[in-house]
């Protein structure tokens, strides 16, 4: 209990203190407001088999990939941290190492949460065919992103304990995860795309993230585009679910061995790297 | 002198009464072939500064954090405040300050903000006649980093930083501070500084403090005790005056008669006397420019450091940036 509540202060003090710095103000707003300029210039599209605007069922993919950002951003916090020593410091302190991930999570929930107030939320009442009044939609919409926040979460970890360097996250895995959303369905559909990677991207939870999130903004026709015509929410909820259990399972045992194996000549070594690098 | 080898002998009657704040015997440790500590026995008494002496590779850093707990040696027994660091609870870290060579963790972070957040782990563990944490305003006052409370980590000059770190340190308000080479990096009056930080600390807290250098002048001026740390064992131990005493046993007679310059090395000090009294008194050319010198702690450990650097360093990558400007790190992000 203890360690939740100092972590989420710390990941609150975090998020804050990166977005005062003119830097991370910058990255913040600018990121977001290109997806949400991209929707605004193609407001009046729509695709006319099914007869639903075409922003608006671009409006989950989008959301579905700042999800998916924002918890990549998890594993270059923590490369970063295990380099300049704040994962030590964390080991250090008494319950340091609980609040420390609970923090994590908390500074990707509040990046992923920036990004869609300053996409999500206007691209919703901006554009033409999204039922902003609904109960329905707001529910399933949070549902499903405190889902997928989760499953993601997994992989951000994963990779975040196993890549040790913080360059070859921000380079390797931030490739990866674009190309991963380029063929993950959320712009278009996965059908024109090989059989193999169709099968390959259903093992990820962009893809199902993105199907959950469109099946709750657009109406029931619009399944007629997925694969094998329906929104299959049984199977999506079972494959990000699964995800988000390995994560919580998974991600504690991956901390600590990453911990374990933290001391003070091991930070003044990769110091001593960067150093040499820079 | 007198005065301080009483210390000494107090604090070690106290730690065995009390069962010392840090001991080992034959401690161990290697990296793969490597053997970097060879059987390392060490005791440090409740309330005592000691500094761990010694030159570079000589495995300071590595006994360190084996006692933080942050590694596994490879043998022998160890204990710190009563349990082995290695099966330690986070009850037994409350009890430990850490102050790392190299720390520039949250450097985006407000210094009074990140003193304040990590005091919070600290509170379940205060009781009646020990408040944890200490607040922050008093230690930003003792620490005289008062004026850089509002101010960026990231902003703050190496010795600022490294205080910074000293504060974070002491925040738990511990019963154990271990200190890896604090001053490597600083400048001169930086370094001053600091010192005079760490003397106000060990007189108002009574908390035990260990701190690690190669810096003889350092441990010196700190420690009320020095162990000297050579080829992975303690060489000497002791208050400076008595390592003076003990490793400096040797004095130099020199002088020179007739143009011919001459020296003579005697054992104790009545043999020294004998022996002027003898080179003055006796016939033959006068003696001039007579100088008797004690040989010092300073030049044993010199030498010692000599031979050391001779060898290959024997610790991990550690030590080889030891001397970098810290504030030269943040530039690079």
């Amino acid at each position: 209990m203890r360690g939740l509540r100092l972590g989420l202060r710390r990941g609150w003090i975090t998020w804050r203190a990166v977005n005062t710095t003119r830097e991370g103000l910058f990255q913040t707003i600018v990121w977001n407001l290109a997806p949400l300029i991209v929707l605004i210039l193609l407001r009046d599209e729509t695709i006319d088999a099914v007869g639903v605007s075409l922003t608006a069922s671009m409006l989950p993919g989008m959301m579905a990939i700042l999800v998916v950002f924002g918890v990549m951003g998890i594993a270059y916090y923590l490369a970063n941290e295990r380099e300049d020593g704040t994962l030590l410091r964390a080991k250090a302190t008494p319950g340091g190492m609980r609040a420390y991930v609970v923090g994590l999570v908390v500074v990707a929930a509040l990046d992923v949460a920036a990004g869609l107030v300053i996409v999500a939320v206007p691209g919703m009442f901006l554009l033409s065919g999204v039922a902003v009044a609904s109960v329905a939609l707001w529910l399933g919409l949070l549902g499903y992103l405190a889902l997928g926040l989760l499953a993601c979460l997994s992989v951000g970890l994963l990779i975040g304990s196993v890549v040790a360097n913080p360059r070859t996250i921000a380079g390797v895995g931030m490739l990866a995860t674009t190309g991963l959303a380029v063929v993950s369905g959320l712009f278009f559909p996965v059908q024109v795309l090989w059989g193999w990677v169709q099968v390959l991207v259903q093992l990820f939870p962009m893809y199902w993230l993105g199907l959950g999130l469109r099946s709750v903004f657009l109406p029931a026709e619009a399944a007629a585009l997925e694969v094998g015509g329906t929104w299959r929410t049984l199977e999506g909820l079972l494959v990000l679910g699964g995800w988000a259990a390995v994560g919580l399972l998974l991600g504690p045992v991956l901390l600590r061995r990453m911990a374990r194996r933290e001391s003070g000549s091991k930070v003044e070594a990769r110091r001593a790297e960067a150093l040499q690098r820079a | 002198m007198g005065v301080g080898m009483e210390v000494v002998s107090e604090s070690v009657a106290s730690a065995v009464r009390t069962r010392a704040a840090v001991r080992t015997r034959g401690l161990r440790m290697s990296y793969g072939e490597q053997e970097v500590l060879r059987g390392l026995d060490l005791e440090i008494g409740h309330g005592e500064v000691v500094a761990l002496l010694g030159p570079n590779g000589a495995g300071k850093s590595t006994t360190i954090e084996i006692l933080e707990g942050f590694r596994t040696s490879s043998g022998g027994d160890v204990e710190v405040l009563g349990v082995d660091p290695v099966r330690g609870d986070e009850d037994w870290r409350a009890d430990l300050g850490i102050v790392l060579q190299s720390w520039r963790d949250h450097a985006k972070w407000r210094v009074a903000e990140l003193l304040g957040h990590l005091g919070e782990y600290y509170a379940p563990y205060s009781e009646p006649g020990r408040p944890r944490p200490v607040a922050v305003a008093e230690l930003l006052d003792q620490v005289g980093l008062r004026e850089q409370a509002r101010h960026r980590v990231g902003a703050l000059s190496g010795g600022q930083r490294r205080r910074l770190d000293v504060a974070i340190g002491l925040i738990g308000r511990p019963r154990l501070l271990f200190l890896d080479e604090p001053t490597a990096g600083l400048d001169p009056h930086a370094r001053q500084e600091f010192h005079e930080l760490l003397h106000r600390l060990a007189d108002v807290d009574g908390v035990t403090i260990l701190i690690t250098t190669h810096d003889l002048a350092e441990a010196e001026k700190l420690a009320d005790r020095i162990l000297i740390l050579d080829g992975g064992v303690i060489v000497a131990a002791g208050s400076a005056a008595a390592l003076s005493r003990e490793v400096a046993g040797r004095t130099e007679v020199r002088w020179c008669a007739d143009g011919e310059r001459s020296v003579h090395a005697a054992e104790d000090d009545a043999a020294v006397v004998a022996f002027v009294r003898g080179l003055l008194t006796a016939p033959g050319p006068a003696v001039t420019e007579l100088e008797v010198r004690r040989s010092s702690l300073e030049d044993t450990y010199l030498a010692m450091v000599r031979h050391r650097e001779g060898e290959p360093v024997s610790e991990p990558s550690t030590q080889r940036l030891r001397e970098a400007p810290s504030s030269r790190s943040e530039g690079e992000r």
